[in-house]
């Protein structure tokens, strides 16, 4: 598992004025393909401080301040969120159409996985480690259902998936329910990682299909955890393995600073 | 020089006030960078003048600020409330001295000679954006977390209304800041009178 280290340079004004170029270049958002180039912005005050003519406030510990106040917000969200509380769900006439494209790499870079070789990994806090066949995943209680996907930058999209509880999947290898987090590893290098009471509710589905046909490679084949009660990038496609912990195992754009929590 | 004694500002309302300002700047110029992201109304808004420097920078920004401004904008009202500030400044509303008020302003000489007292387009001014503060809070909490609020996701449409009455509710916002400030610098007193009280 390659983990890609978040790169964070200082930017000055020229760097600032790009980063508005940049972004203005983009008239596609869901076609939009620079998701790298964040990696190379900060938390920077940007053209405020170009504004007022001196640096308000100290990069660093504004940068720590701002994520100390995140982790609040994890502990705000987990507070808020109801374990009964299901998120709206839609007739199939309102699903979106084609529905979009969204990763940190364009389409032409979506990983190939092959089904028939593929094995899903289930480690940690778990009473049954062994790994998982598709037709295997395929044979247990199948459920759907039509939500929206909402996109931390601003769409949102509706969607139907299917495919298994992931509560009752959980369940089944005998998982600690009391533990922490659920992490996941994909095949695109992506990770991220939930709270327990998001895993347990029951719109909480790993998903094999998507409107009825095996999950296409472009949204997360062989599957995708699907959250309609979480932001899309708490979302994990193409995901080989999955565990159980104590231990806070953060996230691609979490580690980044998008808030962990990434709760709707 | 009686009267510069007389404390027109009480020192809480002060403190609120630029805390609150301090809050939309932050909340504005973040929420401006955060819109970019996807631009859904066509247009996107100078990067120059947007805080937070990527989308991530941006969201950690807003929803720090949301914090001050919806503990700031409560505590704002609660002590309007209980004070009878906002009964004995605000009220009574009446059509007539608004239009009167109107057509003084358009003349050029609405009456700002006494800073304690908020003619009718100030009290519907500052009125209005306290409310369409609280509608920002709320439409806000739909963005957030929409799942968790249901009755308030139907209120604003449904979580792309939310998003529509966020942009509205912000655009008004500004709208008045810009209003407000061109106000302060015609008539400087009012600065100094938020500034030192009286």
């Amino acid at each position: 598992m390659k983990i890609k280290t978040p790169v964070r340079l200082s930017l000055d004004a020229n760097a600032v004025l790009k980063d508005a170029v940049d972004r203005l270049a983009h008239a596609n958002p869901a076609m939009d393909t620079s998701k790298r180039n964040f990696l190379r912005r900060s938390l920077t005050l940007g053209g405020l401080s170009m504004l007022t003519g001196c640096k308000l406030i100290d990069e660093n510990s504004a940068e720590a301040a701002l994520t100390h106040i995140s982790r609040l917000n994890d502990k705000a969200q987990a507070w808020l969120f109801d374990p009964n509380r299901l998120a709206p769900t839609y007739p199939d006439s309102m699903i979106t159409r084609p529905f979009p494209f969204n990763a940190f790499y364009s389409e032409d870079e979506v990983p190939e996985v092959d089904g028939d070789s593929f094995r899903l990994e289930v480690t940690g806090l778990v009473a049954d480690k062994r790994q998982w066949s598709l037709p295997e995943l395929r044979a247990m209680p199948q459920i759907d259902q039509v939500t929206r996907h909402i996109c931390v930058e601003g769409w949102s999209a509706i969607g139907k998936w299917g495919g298994v509880s992931f509560a009752s999947f959980l369940r089944r290898v005998g998982a600690d329910l009391s533990a922490k987090y659920v992490g996941f590893k994909c095949a695109d290098d992506y990770f991220t990682s939930i709270d327990m009471p998001t895993a347990l509710h029951p719109q909480t589905t790993l998903a094999l299909t998507y409107d009825g046909q095996p999950l296409p490679p472009k949204y997360g084949y062989p599957m995708k955890l699907r959250m309609p009660t979480k932001l899309g990038y708490k979302n994990p496609k193409h995901i080989q393995a999955i565990f159980v912990t104590n231990t806070y195992p953060g996230g691609y754009w979490e580690d980044q600073g998008y808030n962990w929590f990434g709760g709707s | 020089m009686k009267n510069s004694k007389v404390v027109i500002h009480p020192a809480w309302l002060r403190v609120a006030h630029w805390v609150n300002a301090l809050a939309v700047l932050v909340l504005v110029t973040s929420g401006w960078k955060i819109y970019n992201a996807t631009a859904f109304l066509g247009f996107a808004i100078p990067g120059d003048v947007t805080l937070g420097g990527w989308l991530g920078g941006a969201l950690l920004w807003h929803f720090a600020a949301m914090w001050v401004l919806a503990i700031n904008g409560t505590a704002y009202l609660v002590l309007n409330g209980v004070t009878r500030r906002l009964a004995t400044k605000f009220f009574p509303l009446s059509f007539k001295a608004l239009v009167a008020d109107m057509g003084a302003a358009l003349k050029g000489h609405l009456a700002h000679a006494d800073p304690s007292q908020y003619n009718t387009v100030q009290r519907l001014a500052y009125l209005f954006v306290m409310l369409d503060s609280v509608l920002l809070v709320l439409s806000g909490l739909v963005l957030w977390k929409s799942v968790q609020f249901p009755l308030l996701r139907t209120l604003v449409g449904g979580y792309e209304g939310a998003r529509l009455v966020h942009f509205a509710g912000m655009s008004a916002l500004v709208l008045f800041v810009v209003v407000h400030l061109v106000m302060v610098m015609l008539v400087p007193r009012t600065l100094i009178t938020m500034v030192r009280g009286r």
